[in-house]
């Protein structure tokens, strides 16, 4: 007992422990496959703490761009931007799965193999703890004098009577204790605690597979889609997929598996202070579940938990009501969300009329005249020429509208941004801008008559809100994983696996005097702790102190 | 209020750096500096070859080259030790009070926002090194021995602070909506404990590396500074108790409360923000270094080496993910 674990296992080490006695009549070495053998040192290096220490920090450093350069999941505009502005080097980083950093192969390889290596340094720790647990304290070295704390006093009363007392006090104070009579009339007290530690250990580590596998289950089996939704009963939405702006399933869900609601957005109050910081969100919606109908309010840290979804509140803006009168004296009313540019909600958008100017008579629709309208919509108007809003509430708004007629190009089929008009047609002349050039200033209420006798009218705003729309099954698996594992955790940081023992030997057999315990008693703490010698001090105190007749 | 908190910023910079000045002065004249030490030796040993014996075999730039001249050899005697010790009181009274106008200077922050004052990036660094000069002095008066690492304490802050109000500076206001949630106190209040103390406890992790490099005969300027410092040992158990005290403090804010808060408020728990991307690497880095720690056959300085990385990995996360990257956590008003 003079060499000294200081780890309990000898398993995620860098060297294989190695056995320094042979047996005496060792068979012949067999020879060992060496596929075999290559296989299991390339485990052992695997799961060695050295390895996991690399995979930890190449875990750490691969984590790195995907924070320096925009991440498709996280922003997707970003994104786009960074390829317009780095077009040779973009798409070279793209094959690198620079963009999507945390679900490329490379990141996967890392932190699969991080893992791997994980459960072959836990899973024999596992099987020696549970054995550990199940067996009793080892018997008393000979040599207490050589342990790193060390004691010994006389004390009335015969060994086996004090070892009774000693190891009573020991389990008072949970040693997990077991008292040995040997020969001679000694006794020996072999003491054992903090098993906490390495359970602690095990269970943290535990945790984190469990995280890993929920994190997994919950990008497979969740989904989640992003809606802007303008107040009005003409404007809800119901989970089907297509009436998601965007959207992402899992890879198990089907289009058919999303719960069945609709939202109707009744109200949105949104309050602000006097330095146009925002004050407040408020969103009520109808929501009807089957046909059940309720009113529900929610705001930005408190989101509507609905059955199989939780809907977010993310933005919000102002969405202008414009009715245009062609030609023929048909109107159209369309309710345009425009998108804010900054914290006051200076807002952009287009007003697409792509039916205007049919004739009624005959029905034949001239592609030349179709109309649109490209604005800035300003909250509250400054008092200087400046094209942007002062406050983010409507204390003063404006709308700013340039006209334009010829062809959208929605015919053609290609896609197409709502927000924008199609700058391809504009420079190629099929659709003119038809107004001066400044800007139309209309206030709420007020009509434009362009070049042509046709009239817009500006009706006033709704309020609209963006909406994630989302579903998680193993959240709470996660959360249950991350507890339990800071749990371990610090079950592993502040337990400390240490062992004491006494040995009882009667006084007689060392200075001829009867009735009287030689007590020598030895500490062995097995990790790292400063204060242990005053546990053992206190214990051996306490030991010689109590009284000897059981 | 809100004026007043200002002033006292500006009072507490100026505290602190009265404190780092005297714990300098009492480094340079206190009882254990060097010209401290030639000042309390009489004038015979002097004369001899040798310094003290843990000095006497090293390379010849030890304390007897520096000139005798400088002190009065005869007269000042018992002054000079009770100077060193007088020192020391003030600068640690001095470190005291600025730490107090600190605390004043986050109250009347907070009592003039009318809410905890962690609410952008400079209250935040307020916050956070607020943490950090309390766990030193805490610590300090458990152990004095490492009074001299006093000089680093403060010239951090100090540089902090100064740093922080020019750059960070933002005037009190209310919290954006996205702030007002019970989760703001919880994530919040966990993070500047952690964070103080991971940011504190790369003191003593430094040190330790200084001393063991002294220790081991090295005489160049980073290890001259080993020479006062307390026993490598200390230092090395120090720097482990703070971050297994942090670790987990950090662990439940960042990765257990950040989540719950982000999943009511953004609708993910995890979403690779930069700044959960820069939790996520120091917690990683930290853990590395409590592994590495734990290892018998990895070395100690290696270990140690692995909290300093820690150490910058936290600095990018307070500072460099707000003023670099733009992300959801950009509520700073960084400059």
């Amino acid at each position: 007992m003079t060499e000294l674990p200081k780890t309990a296992s000898p398993y995620c080490e860098d060297k294989p422990v190695e056995i320094t006695q042979q047996p005496a009549a060792a068979p012949p070495p067999r020879r060992t496959n060496p596929v075999w053998a290559l296989l299991r040192n390339s485990w052992r290096q695997l799961t060695s703490m050295r390895t996991a220490l690399v995979l930890l920090f190449l875990l750490a450093i691969a984590a790195i761009p995907g924070s320096v350069l925009p991440q498709r999941s996280v922003n997707i505009e970003r994104t786009a931007e960074f390829f317009r502005a780095h077009p040779d080097l973009a798409p070279f980083l793209d094959r690198l799965g620079m963009f999507d950093v945390y679900a490329s192969a490379w990141f996967a390889a890392i932190y699969l193999l991080l893992f791997t290596s994980l459960i072959g340094c836990v899973a024999p720790r596992l099987a020696d703890h549970v054995r550990a647990l199940r067996t009793v304290p080892p018997d008393a070295p000979k040599r207490l004098d050589r342990l790193p704390q060390h004691a010994e006093a006389e004390r009335p009363g015969d060994p086996a009577a004090v070892a009774a007392c000693v190891a009573r006090h020991l389990r008072t104070r949970r040693w997990r204790t077991r008292v040995r009579e040997r020969d001679g009339g000694v006794w020996t007290v072999a003491a054992e605690k903090g098993y906490l530690k390495e359970t602690g250990n095990l269970l943290f580590h535990f945790a984190l597979l469990a995280v890993l596998v929920g994190v997994g289950f919950g990008s497979w089996y969740g989904w989640h889609g992003n809606r802007l939704l303008v107040q009005g009963p003409d404007k809800g939405f119901c989970t089907t997929l297509t009436q998601f702006d965007e959207s992402s399933l899992g890879a198990r869900v089907d289009a058919a598996d999303l719960p069945p609601f609709c939202l109707e957005l009744t109200d949105f109050q949104a309050t602000f202070q006097d330095s146009g910081q925002p004050k407040s969100f408020d969103a009520t919606v109808l929501v009807d579940v089957d046909g059940t109908q309720s009113t529900r309010t929610f705001t930005v840290n408190d989101p509507l938990r609905l059955p199989g979804a939780t809907v977010n509140l993310l933005g919000h803006g102002y969405a202008p009501v414009l009715r245009y009168t062609d030609r023929y004296g048909q109107a159209q009313t369309k309710v345009v969300p425009f998108l804010p540019r900054d914290g006051m909600f200076t807002s952009e958008g287009v007003a697409t009329f792509p039916d205007a100017n049919v004739d009624p008579e005959t029905g034949a629709r001239d592609e030349r005249l179709q109309v649109g309208f490209e604005g800035v919509y300003l909250p509250t108007v400054g008092t200087d020429d400046r094209p942007t809003s002062v406050y983010p509430a409507e204390r003063n708004p404006v709308l700013f509208l340039t006209a334009y007629r010829g062809s959208l190009g929605v015919d053609a089929g290609r896609p197409g941004s709502v927000y924008a008009l199609d700058r391809g047609q504009i420079t190629a002349g099929r659709l003119k801008q038809v107004s001066g050039a400044r800007p139309q200033e209309v206030r709420a209420g007020e009509t434009w008559t362009l070049d042509d006798g046709t009239t817009l009218e500006f009706l006033g705003t709704r309020p609209f809100a963006t909406l994630a729309v989302r579903h998680d099954p193993t959240g709470l698996l996660v959360l249950g994983g991350a507890v339990a594992g800071l749990i371990g955790l610090m079950g592993s940081l502040f337990g400390h696996r240490r062992r004491v023992w006494f040995r009882m030997s009667p006084l007689d057999a060392a200075a001829g005097k009867a009735g009287g315990t030689v007590m020598v008693a030895g500490g062995l703490p097995r990790t790292d702790y400063p204060g242990f010698p005053a546990e053992f001090r206190s214990l051996v105190q306490a030991a010689e102190k109590s009284e000897g007749t059981a | 209020m809100a004026e007043l908190s200002d002033q006292l910023m500006a009072l507490t910079v100026l505290a602190y750096l009265a404190a780092m000045v005297t714990y300098a002065a009492e480094y340079a004249f206190g009882k254990r500096s060097h010209i401290g030490r030639a000042a309390a030796r009489p004038a015979r040993q002097l004369v001899g070859a040798g310094g003290p014996p843990a000095e006497a075999p090293l390379t010849g730039k030890g304390p007897v080259e520096e000139p005798p001249a400088v002190v009065d050899v005869v007269g000042g005697q018992p002054g000079e030790r009770d100077r060193g010790a007088l020192l020391a009181r003030i600068a640690v009274g001095i470190n005291l009070v600025a730490l107090l106008l600190h605390l004043g200077t986050l109250v009347t922050r907070g009592v003039a926002a009318d809410r905890m004052p962690w609410g952008n990036m400079y209250e935040f660094i307020l916050s956070v090194s607020f943490v950090g000069s309390a766990a030193w002095l805490g610590v300090l008066l458990r152990r004095p021995g490492i009074r001299h690492l006093g000089l680093f304490v403060a010239l951090t802050m100090v540089v902090l602070l100064g740093a922080n109000g020019l750059i960070a500076y933002t005037p009190v206001g209310p919290l954006v909506p996205a702030l007002n949630s019970y989760w703001f106190i919880i994530h919040v209040a966990t993070i500047i404990l952690a964070s103080g103390i991971l940011l504190f406890g790369a003191v003593p992790a430094a040190m330790f590396l200084i001393r063991t490099g002294y220790d081991q005969g090295k005489r160049r300027f980073p290890y001259t500074l080993g020479r006062r410092s307390p026993a490598a040992d200390t230092l090395e158990r120090l720097t482990f108790r703070l971050h297994a005290f942090a670790f987990p403090l950090f662990t439940f804010g960042a990765l257990i409360a950040g989540p719950l808060w982000a999943e009511a408020s953004w609708g993910r728990y995890w979403g690779w923000d930069p700044k959960e991307v820069w939790a996520f690497i120091s917690w990683i880095v930290y853990a590395g270094y409590l592994h590495a720690r734990a290892t018998p056959s990895v070395k100690r300085t290696t270990a140690t080496w692995i909290a300093l990385i820690g150490f910058v990995t936290m600095l990018m996360n307070l500072f460099g993910v707000n003023l670099f990257f733009e992300g959801l956590h950009s509520y700073a008003n960084a400059g």
